[in-house]
């Protein structure tokens, strides 16, 4: 290898800088925190996906999750814990010009944000929810989710989980998501590939990434980073299609990933037009 | 070699030749890169970044297939691999 | 297909004179929830914001209200909700949020009587000081109390005129009598209705400083999708909008943001004098109870007693000047609420001690009489 070529590897850019706000770089997740990886998914999801970057809005709730909105050089809001979805639901509905992502945790989605998550898939707002999973509380320092599986250790369930965890596809699924995928970090080229397809999905669409928490709930469990990685690849089974009943987190039995639901139905501003606007009116007003 | 080095990526990507980079001041050294580049590239260096990690470099350079699962994978924004011609045309 | 403005004489309840003046001064979108004795302005709504090109969503709780409107104003639509008590709680937290992310809205409480679920279909003033502070933190805050349906039809252009002058939340504390009797409601021509609409960003893209005051400390606005790729958060942050998690930023931040209503005081605060100029003694009232405080007034004057009375229009800020000026010059005050004194305390706090103060409150579901006030003030002031 010649010197030239050794200073070029010492790069001082990157790729994604043009999405990065690179004067926040570095950012606070933890290393190896799987966070990073599910961003970095998404902002290659958004550059490849060929949506008008100028248009798309990244929304976050509160968590180390929700600190995606902070990182991202696009119109982003980080807006308060578990309402990141009803935030980007009148996001979208003022503006349907714009392309609305939610990126945030599993406690901010699923425990304070569950009913808001439930309702945007039933009504199918034309968003696309990024969900990190790491099972658990992570920026409140590792205590019980409604994703920790039963048995696992948190600062609150120091004796183990006694409760069951969600099965988040089977539940937006069942809420009435068009689209719903589940990858891990490690899957990242599969994340980035079904966040594509959940920009492209005129609905409300959702897609799950199990992700490493090394600090909280790693350390609690025995798991070091790569440990977490190794269990994601040893232990999942991808299928896309599988029906969503057989989607629950259990490391024991596998954990099944891929895209279990593809159905393409009209969102919730189709049906309000089609509903509520009778034909002689205006059109509707994008705000100015 | 752990098996599942083969199944990740390498069938679907055209083989090309890669360079590597490396920001090393981005890098919190999780190894992630290192662990899963399917062709065993990379290794953690011995010299420490200013925030104390070390941050991988490239072991054997002629390897890379220019894949991008490092880039991919990487959650500091730390690496990042470009096509060795494309390379030289545009330095 | 009706317009925006519906000009003409009606006959409305104070709750659709309500939304009809949100639809006036260019609401575009309604984020509700149901609840009595709000329903009726989010019914409006959900009949006349599709025949204008708006849009009504009912979300699945008051939280999600909030949240949505706070989102479809960020996105550039004049934005509103409506709800009572119960819901107004739930808003509390979000209503924070567009405080600290400076994001115009109007938030409609018809006040019924609590605490909790209380007398749902009966009036009360008992939110005030949540109003003034039910979010947690320091923060200023605007809210209008309007005395008719006439009068809630123009608060609410005002109150979203306000909104997008200061770029804050603003509140119309109104209550289940105003919202639900029905009073001649006159709608003027569209071109005679005064709007105001936010200061947009403009400039250079790269160099946008989200946060940095512009006039009246007021940083001008760049929607979701204009161009600019702001970061909004909730988090203190400096003038870019990025998180600043130090002593220094959040003083900068509470500083401006406390400011710019502070500063303007002269400008936001409303209130109307009722026969103050000779008056002995001072009914200080607001909303509903104002219509107590102007029978009080005639009757006390028939019987020659020297009463006046100071109606805030906007209750916060609060007309802190001009009570301590009353208190220079009268004998007594009287504040008439419905509740157990939350305006009262901050009459109490202005006058100083200066002369006396009384209250003549009830804990809701009934109006006060003008008997009562006169009463209170006979006894109490020995007139
Ligand atoms: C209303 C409210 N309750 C509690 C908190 C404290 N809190 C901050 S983040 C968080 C949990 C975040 O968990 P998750 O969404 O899974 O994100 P992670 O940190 O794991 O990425 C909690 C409970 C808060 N900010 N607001
Ligand atoms: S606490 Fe966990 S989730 Fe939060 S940044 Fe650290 S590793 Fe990531
Ligand atoms: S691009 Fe990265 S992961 Fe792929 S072969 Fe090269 S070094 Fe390894
Ligand atoms: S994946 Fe990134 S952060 Fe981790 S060791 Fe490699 S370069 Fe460093
Ligand atoms: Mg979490």
């Amino acid at each position: 290898m010649t010197i030239a070529q050794e200073a070029i590897r010492e790069a001082t850019s990157h790729p994604l800088d043009d999405l990065l706000r690179t004067e926040r770089i570095p950012h606070i997740w933890c290393p190896g925190c799987g966070i990073g990886t599910a961003f970095s998914s998404c902002l290659i999801a958004m550059k490849e996906s060929g949506i008008d970057l100028e248009k798309t809005v990244m929304v976050s709730g509160i968590g180390c999750s929700g600190r995606g909105a902070g990182y991202v050089k696009l119109d982003s809001y980080h807006t308060t814990h578990g309402r990141a979805i009803p935030f980007a639901t009148g996001m979208k509905l003022a503006n349907t010009d714009l392309n609305v992502v939610v990126f945030s945790g599993d406690g901010d989605l699923f425990a304070i944000g569950g009913n808001h998550f439930i309702h945007a898939a039933r009504r199918n707002v034309d968003i696309t929810v990024v969900c990190v999973n790491n099972f658990n509380y992570g920026m409140t320092g590792g205590q019980a989710a409604a994703t920790t599986p039963h048995l696992a250790k948190t600062t609150t369930t120091p004796l183990g989980n006694p409760e069951s965890p969600f099965n988040l596809p089977l539940l937006a699924y069942a809420a009435g998501a068009s689209y719903v995928a589940r990858w891990t970090t490690l899957h990242a080229r599969d994340l980035t590939t079904a966040i594509q397809e959940a920009l492209a999905n005129p609905g409300f669409s959702f897609v799950e990434v199990l992700a490493p928490c090394p600090i909280n709930y790693g350390r609690r469990n025995k798991e070091k980073p790569l440990d977490t990685l190794r269990l994601f690849q040893d232990k999942s089974i991808i299928k896309n299609n599988a029906h969503p009943t057989e989607l629950d987190v259990d490391w024991e039995k596998g954990v099944v990933l891929g895209t279990f639901v593809n159905n393409p139905r009209p969102c919730s501003t189709d049906m309000y037009d089609k509903t509520c606007r009778l034909e002689e009116k205006p059109e509707k007003k994008t705000a100015a | 070699m752990a098996l599942w080095r083969v199944p990740l990526d390498a069938e679907q990507i055209d083989v090309t030749l890669g360079i590597v980079h490396i920001i090393k001041e981005r890098c919190k050294g999780c190894g992630y890169c290192i662990e899963f580049c399917p062709k065993e590239v990379l290794e953690f260096s011995k010299e420490f970044n200013q925030k104390g990690y070390h941050p991988p470099r490239v072991k054997k350079p002629d390897d890379c297939v220019n894949c991008h699962y490092c880039e991919i994978i990487c959650p500091e924004f730390a690496i990042y691999s470009i096509e060795a011609e494309q390379e030289q045309a545009n330095p | 297909m009706r317009p925006a403005v519906l000009t003409g004489e009606h006959y409305m309840t104070g709750d659709v004179a309500c939304a009809e003046g949100a639809l006036a001064a260019g609401c575009l979108f309604f984020g509700g929830y149901p609840i009595t004795p709000a329903t009726e302005v989010a019914e409006r709504m959900a009949h006349r914001l599709p025949e204008i090109g708006g849009t009504y969503i009912q979300m699945e709780d008051e939280i999600a209200a909030m949240a949505s409107i706070i989102g479809a104003s960020c996105a550039g639509a004049k934005s509103m909700t409506s709800t009572s008590g119960p819901g107004f709680s739930l808003m509390m937290e979000n209503l924070g949020l567009a405080v600290i992310t400076e994001t115009p809205c109007v938030v409609v409480n018809v006040q019924r009587a609590g605490p909790s679920t209380g007398l749902p279909t009966q009036g009360a003033q008992g939110d005030m000081m949540q109003a003034r502070w039910g979010s947690h933190g320091d923060y200023e805050i605007i809210a209008m109390s309007p005395a008719s349906a006439q009068e809630i039809f123009y608060l609410t252009i005002e109150a979203f005129n306000l909104a997008e002058k200061y770029r804050t939340p603003v509140l119309i504390m109104t209550d289940e009598v105003i919202g639900h009797m029905s009073e001649r409601v006159i709608i003027p021509k569209a071109r005679e209705i005064k709007t105001v609409e936010r200061v947009k960003a403009k400039g250079r893209k790269d160099r946008f400083r989200p946060y940095a005051a512009g006039d009246l400390g007021v940083p001008p606005m760049a929607n979701a999708g204009d161009g600019y790729k702001i970061h909004v958060t909730g988090l203190t942050h400096d003038e870019m909008g990025y998180p600043a998690m130090t002593v220094e930023a959040q003083y900068a931040m509470m500083d401006r943001l406390v400011g710019k209503i502070r500063n303007n005081v002269k400008d936001i605060i409303r209130y109307e004098e009722f026969m103050t100029e000779d008056a002995d003694f001072i009914i200080i009232s607001y909303g509903v109870s104002a219509r107590t405080g102007w029978a009080a007034v005639e009757e006390a004057r028939a019987r020659g007693m020297k009463v006046g009375m100071l109606r805030l229009i906007t209750v916060w800020p609060f007309a802190e000047d001009k009570i301590r000026e009353l208190a220079a010059r009268v004998k007594g005050m009287v504040t008439v609420e419905i509740n157990l004194g939350q305006v009262h305390l901050e009459v109490e706090r202005c006058v100083a001690g200066r002369v006396p103060v009384r209250l003549v409150g009830h804990p809701g579901g009934t109006l006060i009489s003008p008997d009562t006030v006169i009463q209170t003030i006979k006894q109490e002031f020995g007139v």
